[in-house]
């Protein structure tokens, strides 16, 4: 337990670190302004919303050709934590749009890949609450969690083929494009903080589906004595 | 070819099963059929607009006639629980996947090729002059439909809520499908139709990586 609380401690002081690093480190950006700094929050949110969801297929992958409980168990974790960092991604982007593009939303690659990945994870998340055997719906959510994984590259391909808006990357995009080497450094110490952030909450996560799991084996014991 | 003999066989049961009742056809060409007669209140269906909006109007109606003709797929097999029986008598479960899906890719074609004319005279946008090249950009849609449907029918049976479930899941996994063919049937649809290689090829990629996935982890929700 106090191992707990330190953690949670250190995680909390490293995202204090990070905001104050995003608002008073980082310069302000010549064109945009002071609405720049929330993308030191949205483009990492981004990448570690996928790095979770990859991290959810290898659960799912797992559980299918070895069918132990605790990769069940990682794979609904991770898949919940990004889906919220794949809603504060969602979230950020029009606060930044707005000013910026003087509209919300648009049906970029980007943004219409964000919200289908968010659709794809809600659904697999209800999958699971409509199924009551917990060994059948491990194995069917995890197939469809395989699916919906194979599905990202298609999604992106098929939509930056037909339009795309979004500003190319800065981030290891091609030559010319690049960040200032302050805010690149901030953007990096977000990166990690928020890669820790996700390592930390998939792992607390993952303790209580396993509590889950195994008062529902007690409750099933007790109910078949 | 153990595989494909089996995958005929029970490709034969799934088509004489429809064709006994004609259930399913249909009720799919009906539903499809009221849509895009709905769709003609939502903008004002002159030439060129149909051009515009036409082949995203017909294949949001081909998904979501999908979402629901898949339905008792796997659902029919649960009343006398001849699933089981299914899964005996063949080696290889992929041939029931198989013939499942291709009866269903099947399926949607003939009911897409019968409504394709209708479509043209309602909306005044003319298809013959690229008719074999639409009829492959349609076999190509429903191979995607029926690959990635067959086997999320087979997970949304398993469930609660299957009715509803199934276009949840289905939908949001096939916008893929619904960019390509769309954009594909665009392309054959305008005045100087050119052929749409970069979409055909993109849809196959779907089938390709879909159908593998199947082949892969298709047995496993067959389980019992």
């Amino acid at each position: 337990m106090k191992k707990r609380i330190l953690i949670a401690a250190v995680v909390v002081i490293l995202m204090s670190l990070a905001a104050y690093a995003a608002l008073f480190v980082a310069p302000t950006e010549s064109k945009m302004g002071t609405i720049q700094r929330i993308f030191y929050l949205h483009a990492p949110s981004g990448m570690v919303a996928l790095l979770s969801f990859f991290v959810g297929f290898v659960g799912n992958l797992a559980y299918v050709f070895t069918r132990k409980p605790k990769w069940d168990w990682l794979g609904v974790s991770a898949a919940e934590v990004g889906m919220a960092f794949c809603t504060v991604l969602i979230l950020t982007g029009p606060i930044w749009a707005h000013p910026v593009w003087g509209i919300w939303w648009t049906w970029d690659a980007r943004l219409t890949l964000t919200f289908v990945l968010w659709l794809l994870y809600t659904s697999y998340l209800l999958l699971r609450t409509l199924v009551e055997d917990p060994d059948r719906r491990a194995l069917i959510s995890a197939i469809y969690g395989i699916f919906a994984f194979l599905d990202v590259p298609l999604v992106y391909g098929s939509i930056r083929w037909w339009r795309t808006q979004h500003p190319q990357p800065v981030i290891m995009g091609g030559s010319g494009s690049g960040l200032e080497p302050t805010m690149a450094m901030v953007f990096w110490f977000w990166f990690l903080n928020l890669v820790i952030l996700m390592i930390f909450l998939i792992h607390e996560r993952y303790a209580l589906e396993a509590m889950r799991g195994e008062v529902q084996s007690i409750e099933r014991e007790a109910e078949a004595a | 070819m153990a595989l494909l003999s089996n995958t005929a066989v029970l490709l034969g049961k799934e088509l004489r099963t429809e064709f006994r009742s004609r259930e399913l056809l249909t009720t799919t060409v009906v539903f499809i059929l009221t849509i895009v007669v709905l769709f003609s209140f939502t903008f004002d269906p002159s030439v060129n607009e149909s051009r515009r909006f036409g082949p995203g109007l017909l294949w949001l109606a081909f998904l979501f006639a999908a979402s629901l003709m898949l339905q008792p797929c796997f659902l029919r097999e649960q009343t006398n629980d001849t699933l089981s029986a299914l899964r005996l008598s063949v080696n290889d479960p992929f041939a029931i996947f198989l013939a499942k899906l291709a009866a269903n890719t099947l399926f949607m074609l003939f009911t897409q090729i019968l409504l394709l004319p209708v479509f043209s005279i309602l909306y005044n946008v003319p298809v013959l002059a690229a008719f074999p090249q639409l009829v492959l950009v349609m076999f190509m849609g429903s191979l995607g439909l029926s690959v990635t449907g067959t086997a999320l029918s087979a997970i949304s049976a398993q469930a609660r809520m299957r009715e509803l479930l199934l276009p949840l899941l289905l939908l949001p996994l096939l916008t893929p499908v619904l960019i390509a063919s769309t954009e594909a049937t665009a392309s054959l649809l305008v005045l100087n139709p050119i052929m749409p290689w970069k979409w055909l090829g993109f849809l196959l990629g779907f089938d390709v990586v879909f159908l593998t996935a199947l082949w892969l982890f298709g047995e496993y929700l067959l389980e019992e």
